[in-house]
């Protein structure tokens, strides 16, 4: 290719756009297609897989219980020592459960929660459809009428949607809870009264926001890691691509996420 | 095939490309029911090309499919599943769903397509397996048998449905003679006893002599001769007669490389003739 160099800045410009456009229209369309499939599934000829969901669950979300429950319990604790100095300057060490409480729930729960999801569960199922379709197992369910969307896909975003909900009300208690490990042990505050006052800070918008914002991160880590599983062509290597850029992919778009809709909470709730 | 006979198969016209290559050129054939078709021809002549698009994997760049008189091509998805249901495929490598056991691989288009009681399926997957030979390997997964023995019970999840017509890409590649054996006599069985058409893909020749009623092979994309397997004994075309007889020198490159072996080599720009 040829040209001045900013006829050869918009061409690159213009084919990253176009390469995004087709991403997220990609995304979009596995979207619709998986709520048709969903739809049917449950309205019109109940044959959601039950058992294959199951499994999923179990696989996907199980397993990430003990590193969720360790990472959110340090990261309560972090925020306990990062605060506390702040709070005692303003005499105001007894509120440390309120701000604990208010950037577990609503924040850092279910970003947390879905951020480790995401390698466990994104890359799982991209090397797991990636293989598939390496495999050409997808290619034998879709000449056998077995919709590779409805068999394969649905199960997963069930099971990826209802364990990241299960994970971030884990995260929101163990974070909390965290904190009060230092609080109590270390500062000094006495436990009821740390309980106390992290339940009546708590608004059931705070917890709300959290589970939806939950349930959105789980969606997105299912959807992503599901599309880059089925569009993986050339062995071995795309599997491992499929995989790499499902999880970085995934984690950008939870944070991005997270930062629009707490601005449409804050705005509209 | 005889007067009055619809085609169970019919291809007019087919064309395919990829990234401006033309694998395949203006391919018309016609299969008759219960006929048994072998396509041979060396490797990327564009066998397993024209098997995908038969099958409605990819959609030709021009010409039509026809599947029992329907155009698979422009057939809406519902209309595809419907005639995906009548027919079965072996893929080359098996294709088993490799997180499923060997029994619920072959149960799995019953429970999908039928609603057929668990104990009628447990019996048809028995009966399937063991007409491959592998009735005792219910329980194994995929990575526990061997590529032979996957292939094997690709066929006998290919044929749980009992299709009409079957689709084999390449079903002996890979196998030791006596299992070779039991894949034709399999394929010959199919036909004589239940009528199933079958269209394999193939470039083993005894096994495609044993099994044909009529061959055609593929070169470049077109196909060069179709006929009984015994005209294609007899057949005079130089490449066909290649193949057949699997000579290394003949019309048939071993090489398809274009450019200028030394130029590429050494690094040259191509020489100027």
């Amino acid at each position: 290719m040829s040209g001045a160099p900013f006829t050869r800045l918009l061409e690159r410009v213009g084919s990253q756009g176009e390469g995004l456009l087709a991403y997220f229209g990609g995304l979009g369309y596995l979207t619709l297609d998986m709520l048709r499939h969903l739809a049917v599934g449950l309205v019109v000829r109940p044959r959601i897989k039950a058992d294959e969901t199951f499994f999923q669950m179990v696989r996907l979300g199980v397993r990430a219980v003990p590193i969720i429950g360790l990472v959110q319990l340090f990261v309560g604790m972090t925020l306990s020592f990062t605060l506390a100095p702040v709070l005692e300057d303003y005499g105001q060490l007894d509120q440390l459960a309120t701000v604990i409480a208010k950037a577990v729930f609503p924040q850092l729960g279910p970003l947390i929660a879905s951020i480790v999801l995401t390698g466990f569960a994104g890359a799982a199922i991209a090397a797991e459809l990636g293989t598939m379709v390496v495999g050409e197992e997808v290619a034998a369910l879709r000449t056998s009428a077995i919709h590779p969307i409805r068999f394969l896909v649905v199960p997963r975003v069930i099971a990826c949607v209802l364990m990241t909900l299960a994970l971030t009300v884990l995260a929101n208690v163990v974070g909390t809870v965290g904190g009060g490990v230092v609080a109590v042990g270390i500062l000094d505050i006495d436990p009821w009264q740390y309980y106390h006052t992290a339940v009546d800070a708590l608004l059931v918008k705070d917890v709300l926001t959290g589970l939806i914002k939950a349930a959105i991160f789980g969606y997105l880590i299912v959807v992503v890691s599901c599309y880059e599983g089925l569009e993986v062509s050339g062995g071995a290597g795309g599997v491992g691509r499929a995989t790499t850029s499902s999880v970085v992919r995934s984690i950008f778009l939870i944070i991005a996420a997270n930062c629009v809709f707490t601005a449409l909470f804050y705005f509209f709730w | 095939m005889a007067p009055g006979l619809e085609p169970i198969l019919e291809l007019r016209g087919v064309q395919k490309f990829f990234e401006g290559r033309q694998v395949l050129k203006d391919i018309n054939l016609l299969v008759a029911p219960g006929e048994t078709l072998v396509i041979i021809g060396g490797s990327g002549c564009g066998k397993s090309t024209l098997l995908r698009t038969v099958i409605g994997e990819h959609a030709p760049d021009a010409g039509h499919v026809y599947l029992w008189g329907e155009d698979a091509c422009c057939a809406s998805a519902r209309a595809l599943d419907r005639l995906r249901r009548r027919f079965g495929i072996l893929f080359q490598s098996g294709a088993l769903y490799s997180s499923m056991t060997v029994g619920e691989n072959v149960a799995l288009p019953l429970r999908e397509h039928t609603d057929l009681d668990e104990r009628i399926i447990q019996m048809v997957v028995k009966m399937k397996l063991e007409l491959v030979g592998l009735r005792d390997f219910e329980d194994l997964m995929p990575a526990q048998i061997s590529g032979g023995m996957r292939k094997r019970v690709g066929l006998a999840r290919a044929i749980a449905l009992d299709p009409e017509i079957l689709f084999y890409d390449e079903p002996t590649a890979g196998l030791d003679p006596i299992a070779t054996s039991v894949i034709d006599q399999l394929v010959i069985d199919l036909r004589n006893k239940l009528g199933v058409t079958s269209v394999v893909v193939t470039h083993d020749m005894k096994s495609a002599f044993r099994i044909a009623d009529r061959v055609a092979m593929l070169y470049n994309g077109e196909f060069i001769a179709v006929g009984p397997p015994r005209d294609f004994l007899d057949c005079r075309d130089p490449r066909v007669r290649q193949f057949v007889e699997g000579l290394a020198d003949g019309p048939i490159p071993l090489r398809v490389s274009k450019t200028d072996y030394l130029a590429d080599l050494l690094g040259f720009p191509p020489a100027q003739t």
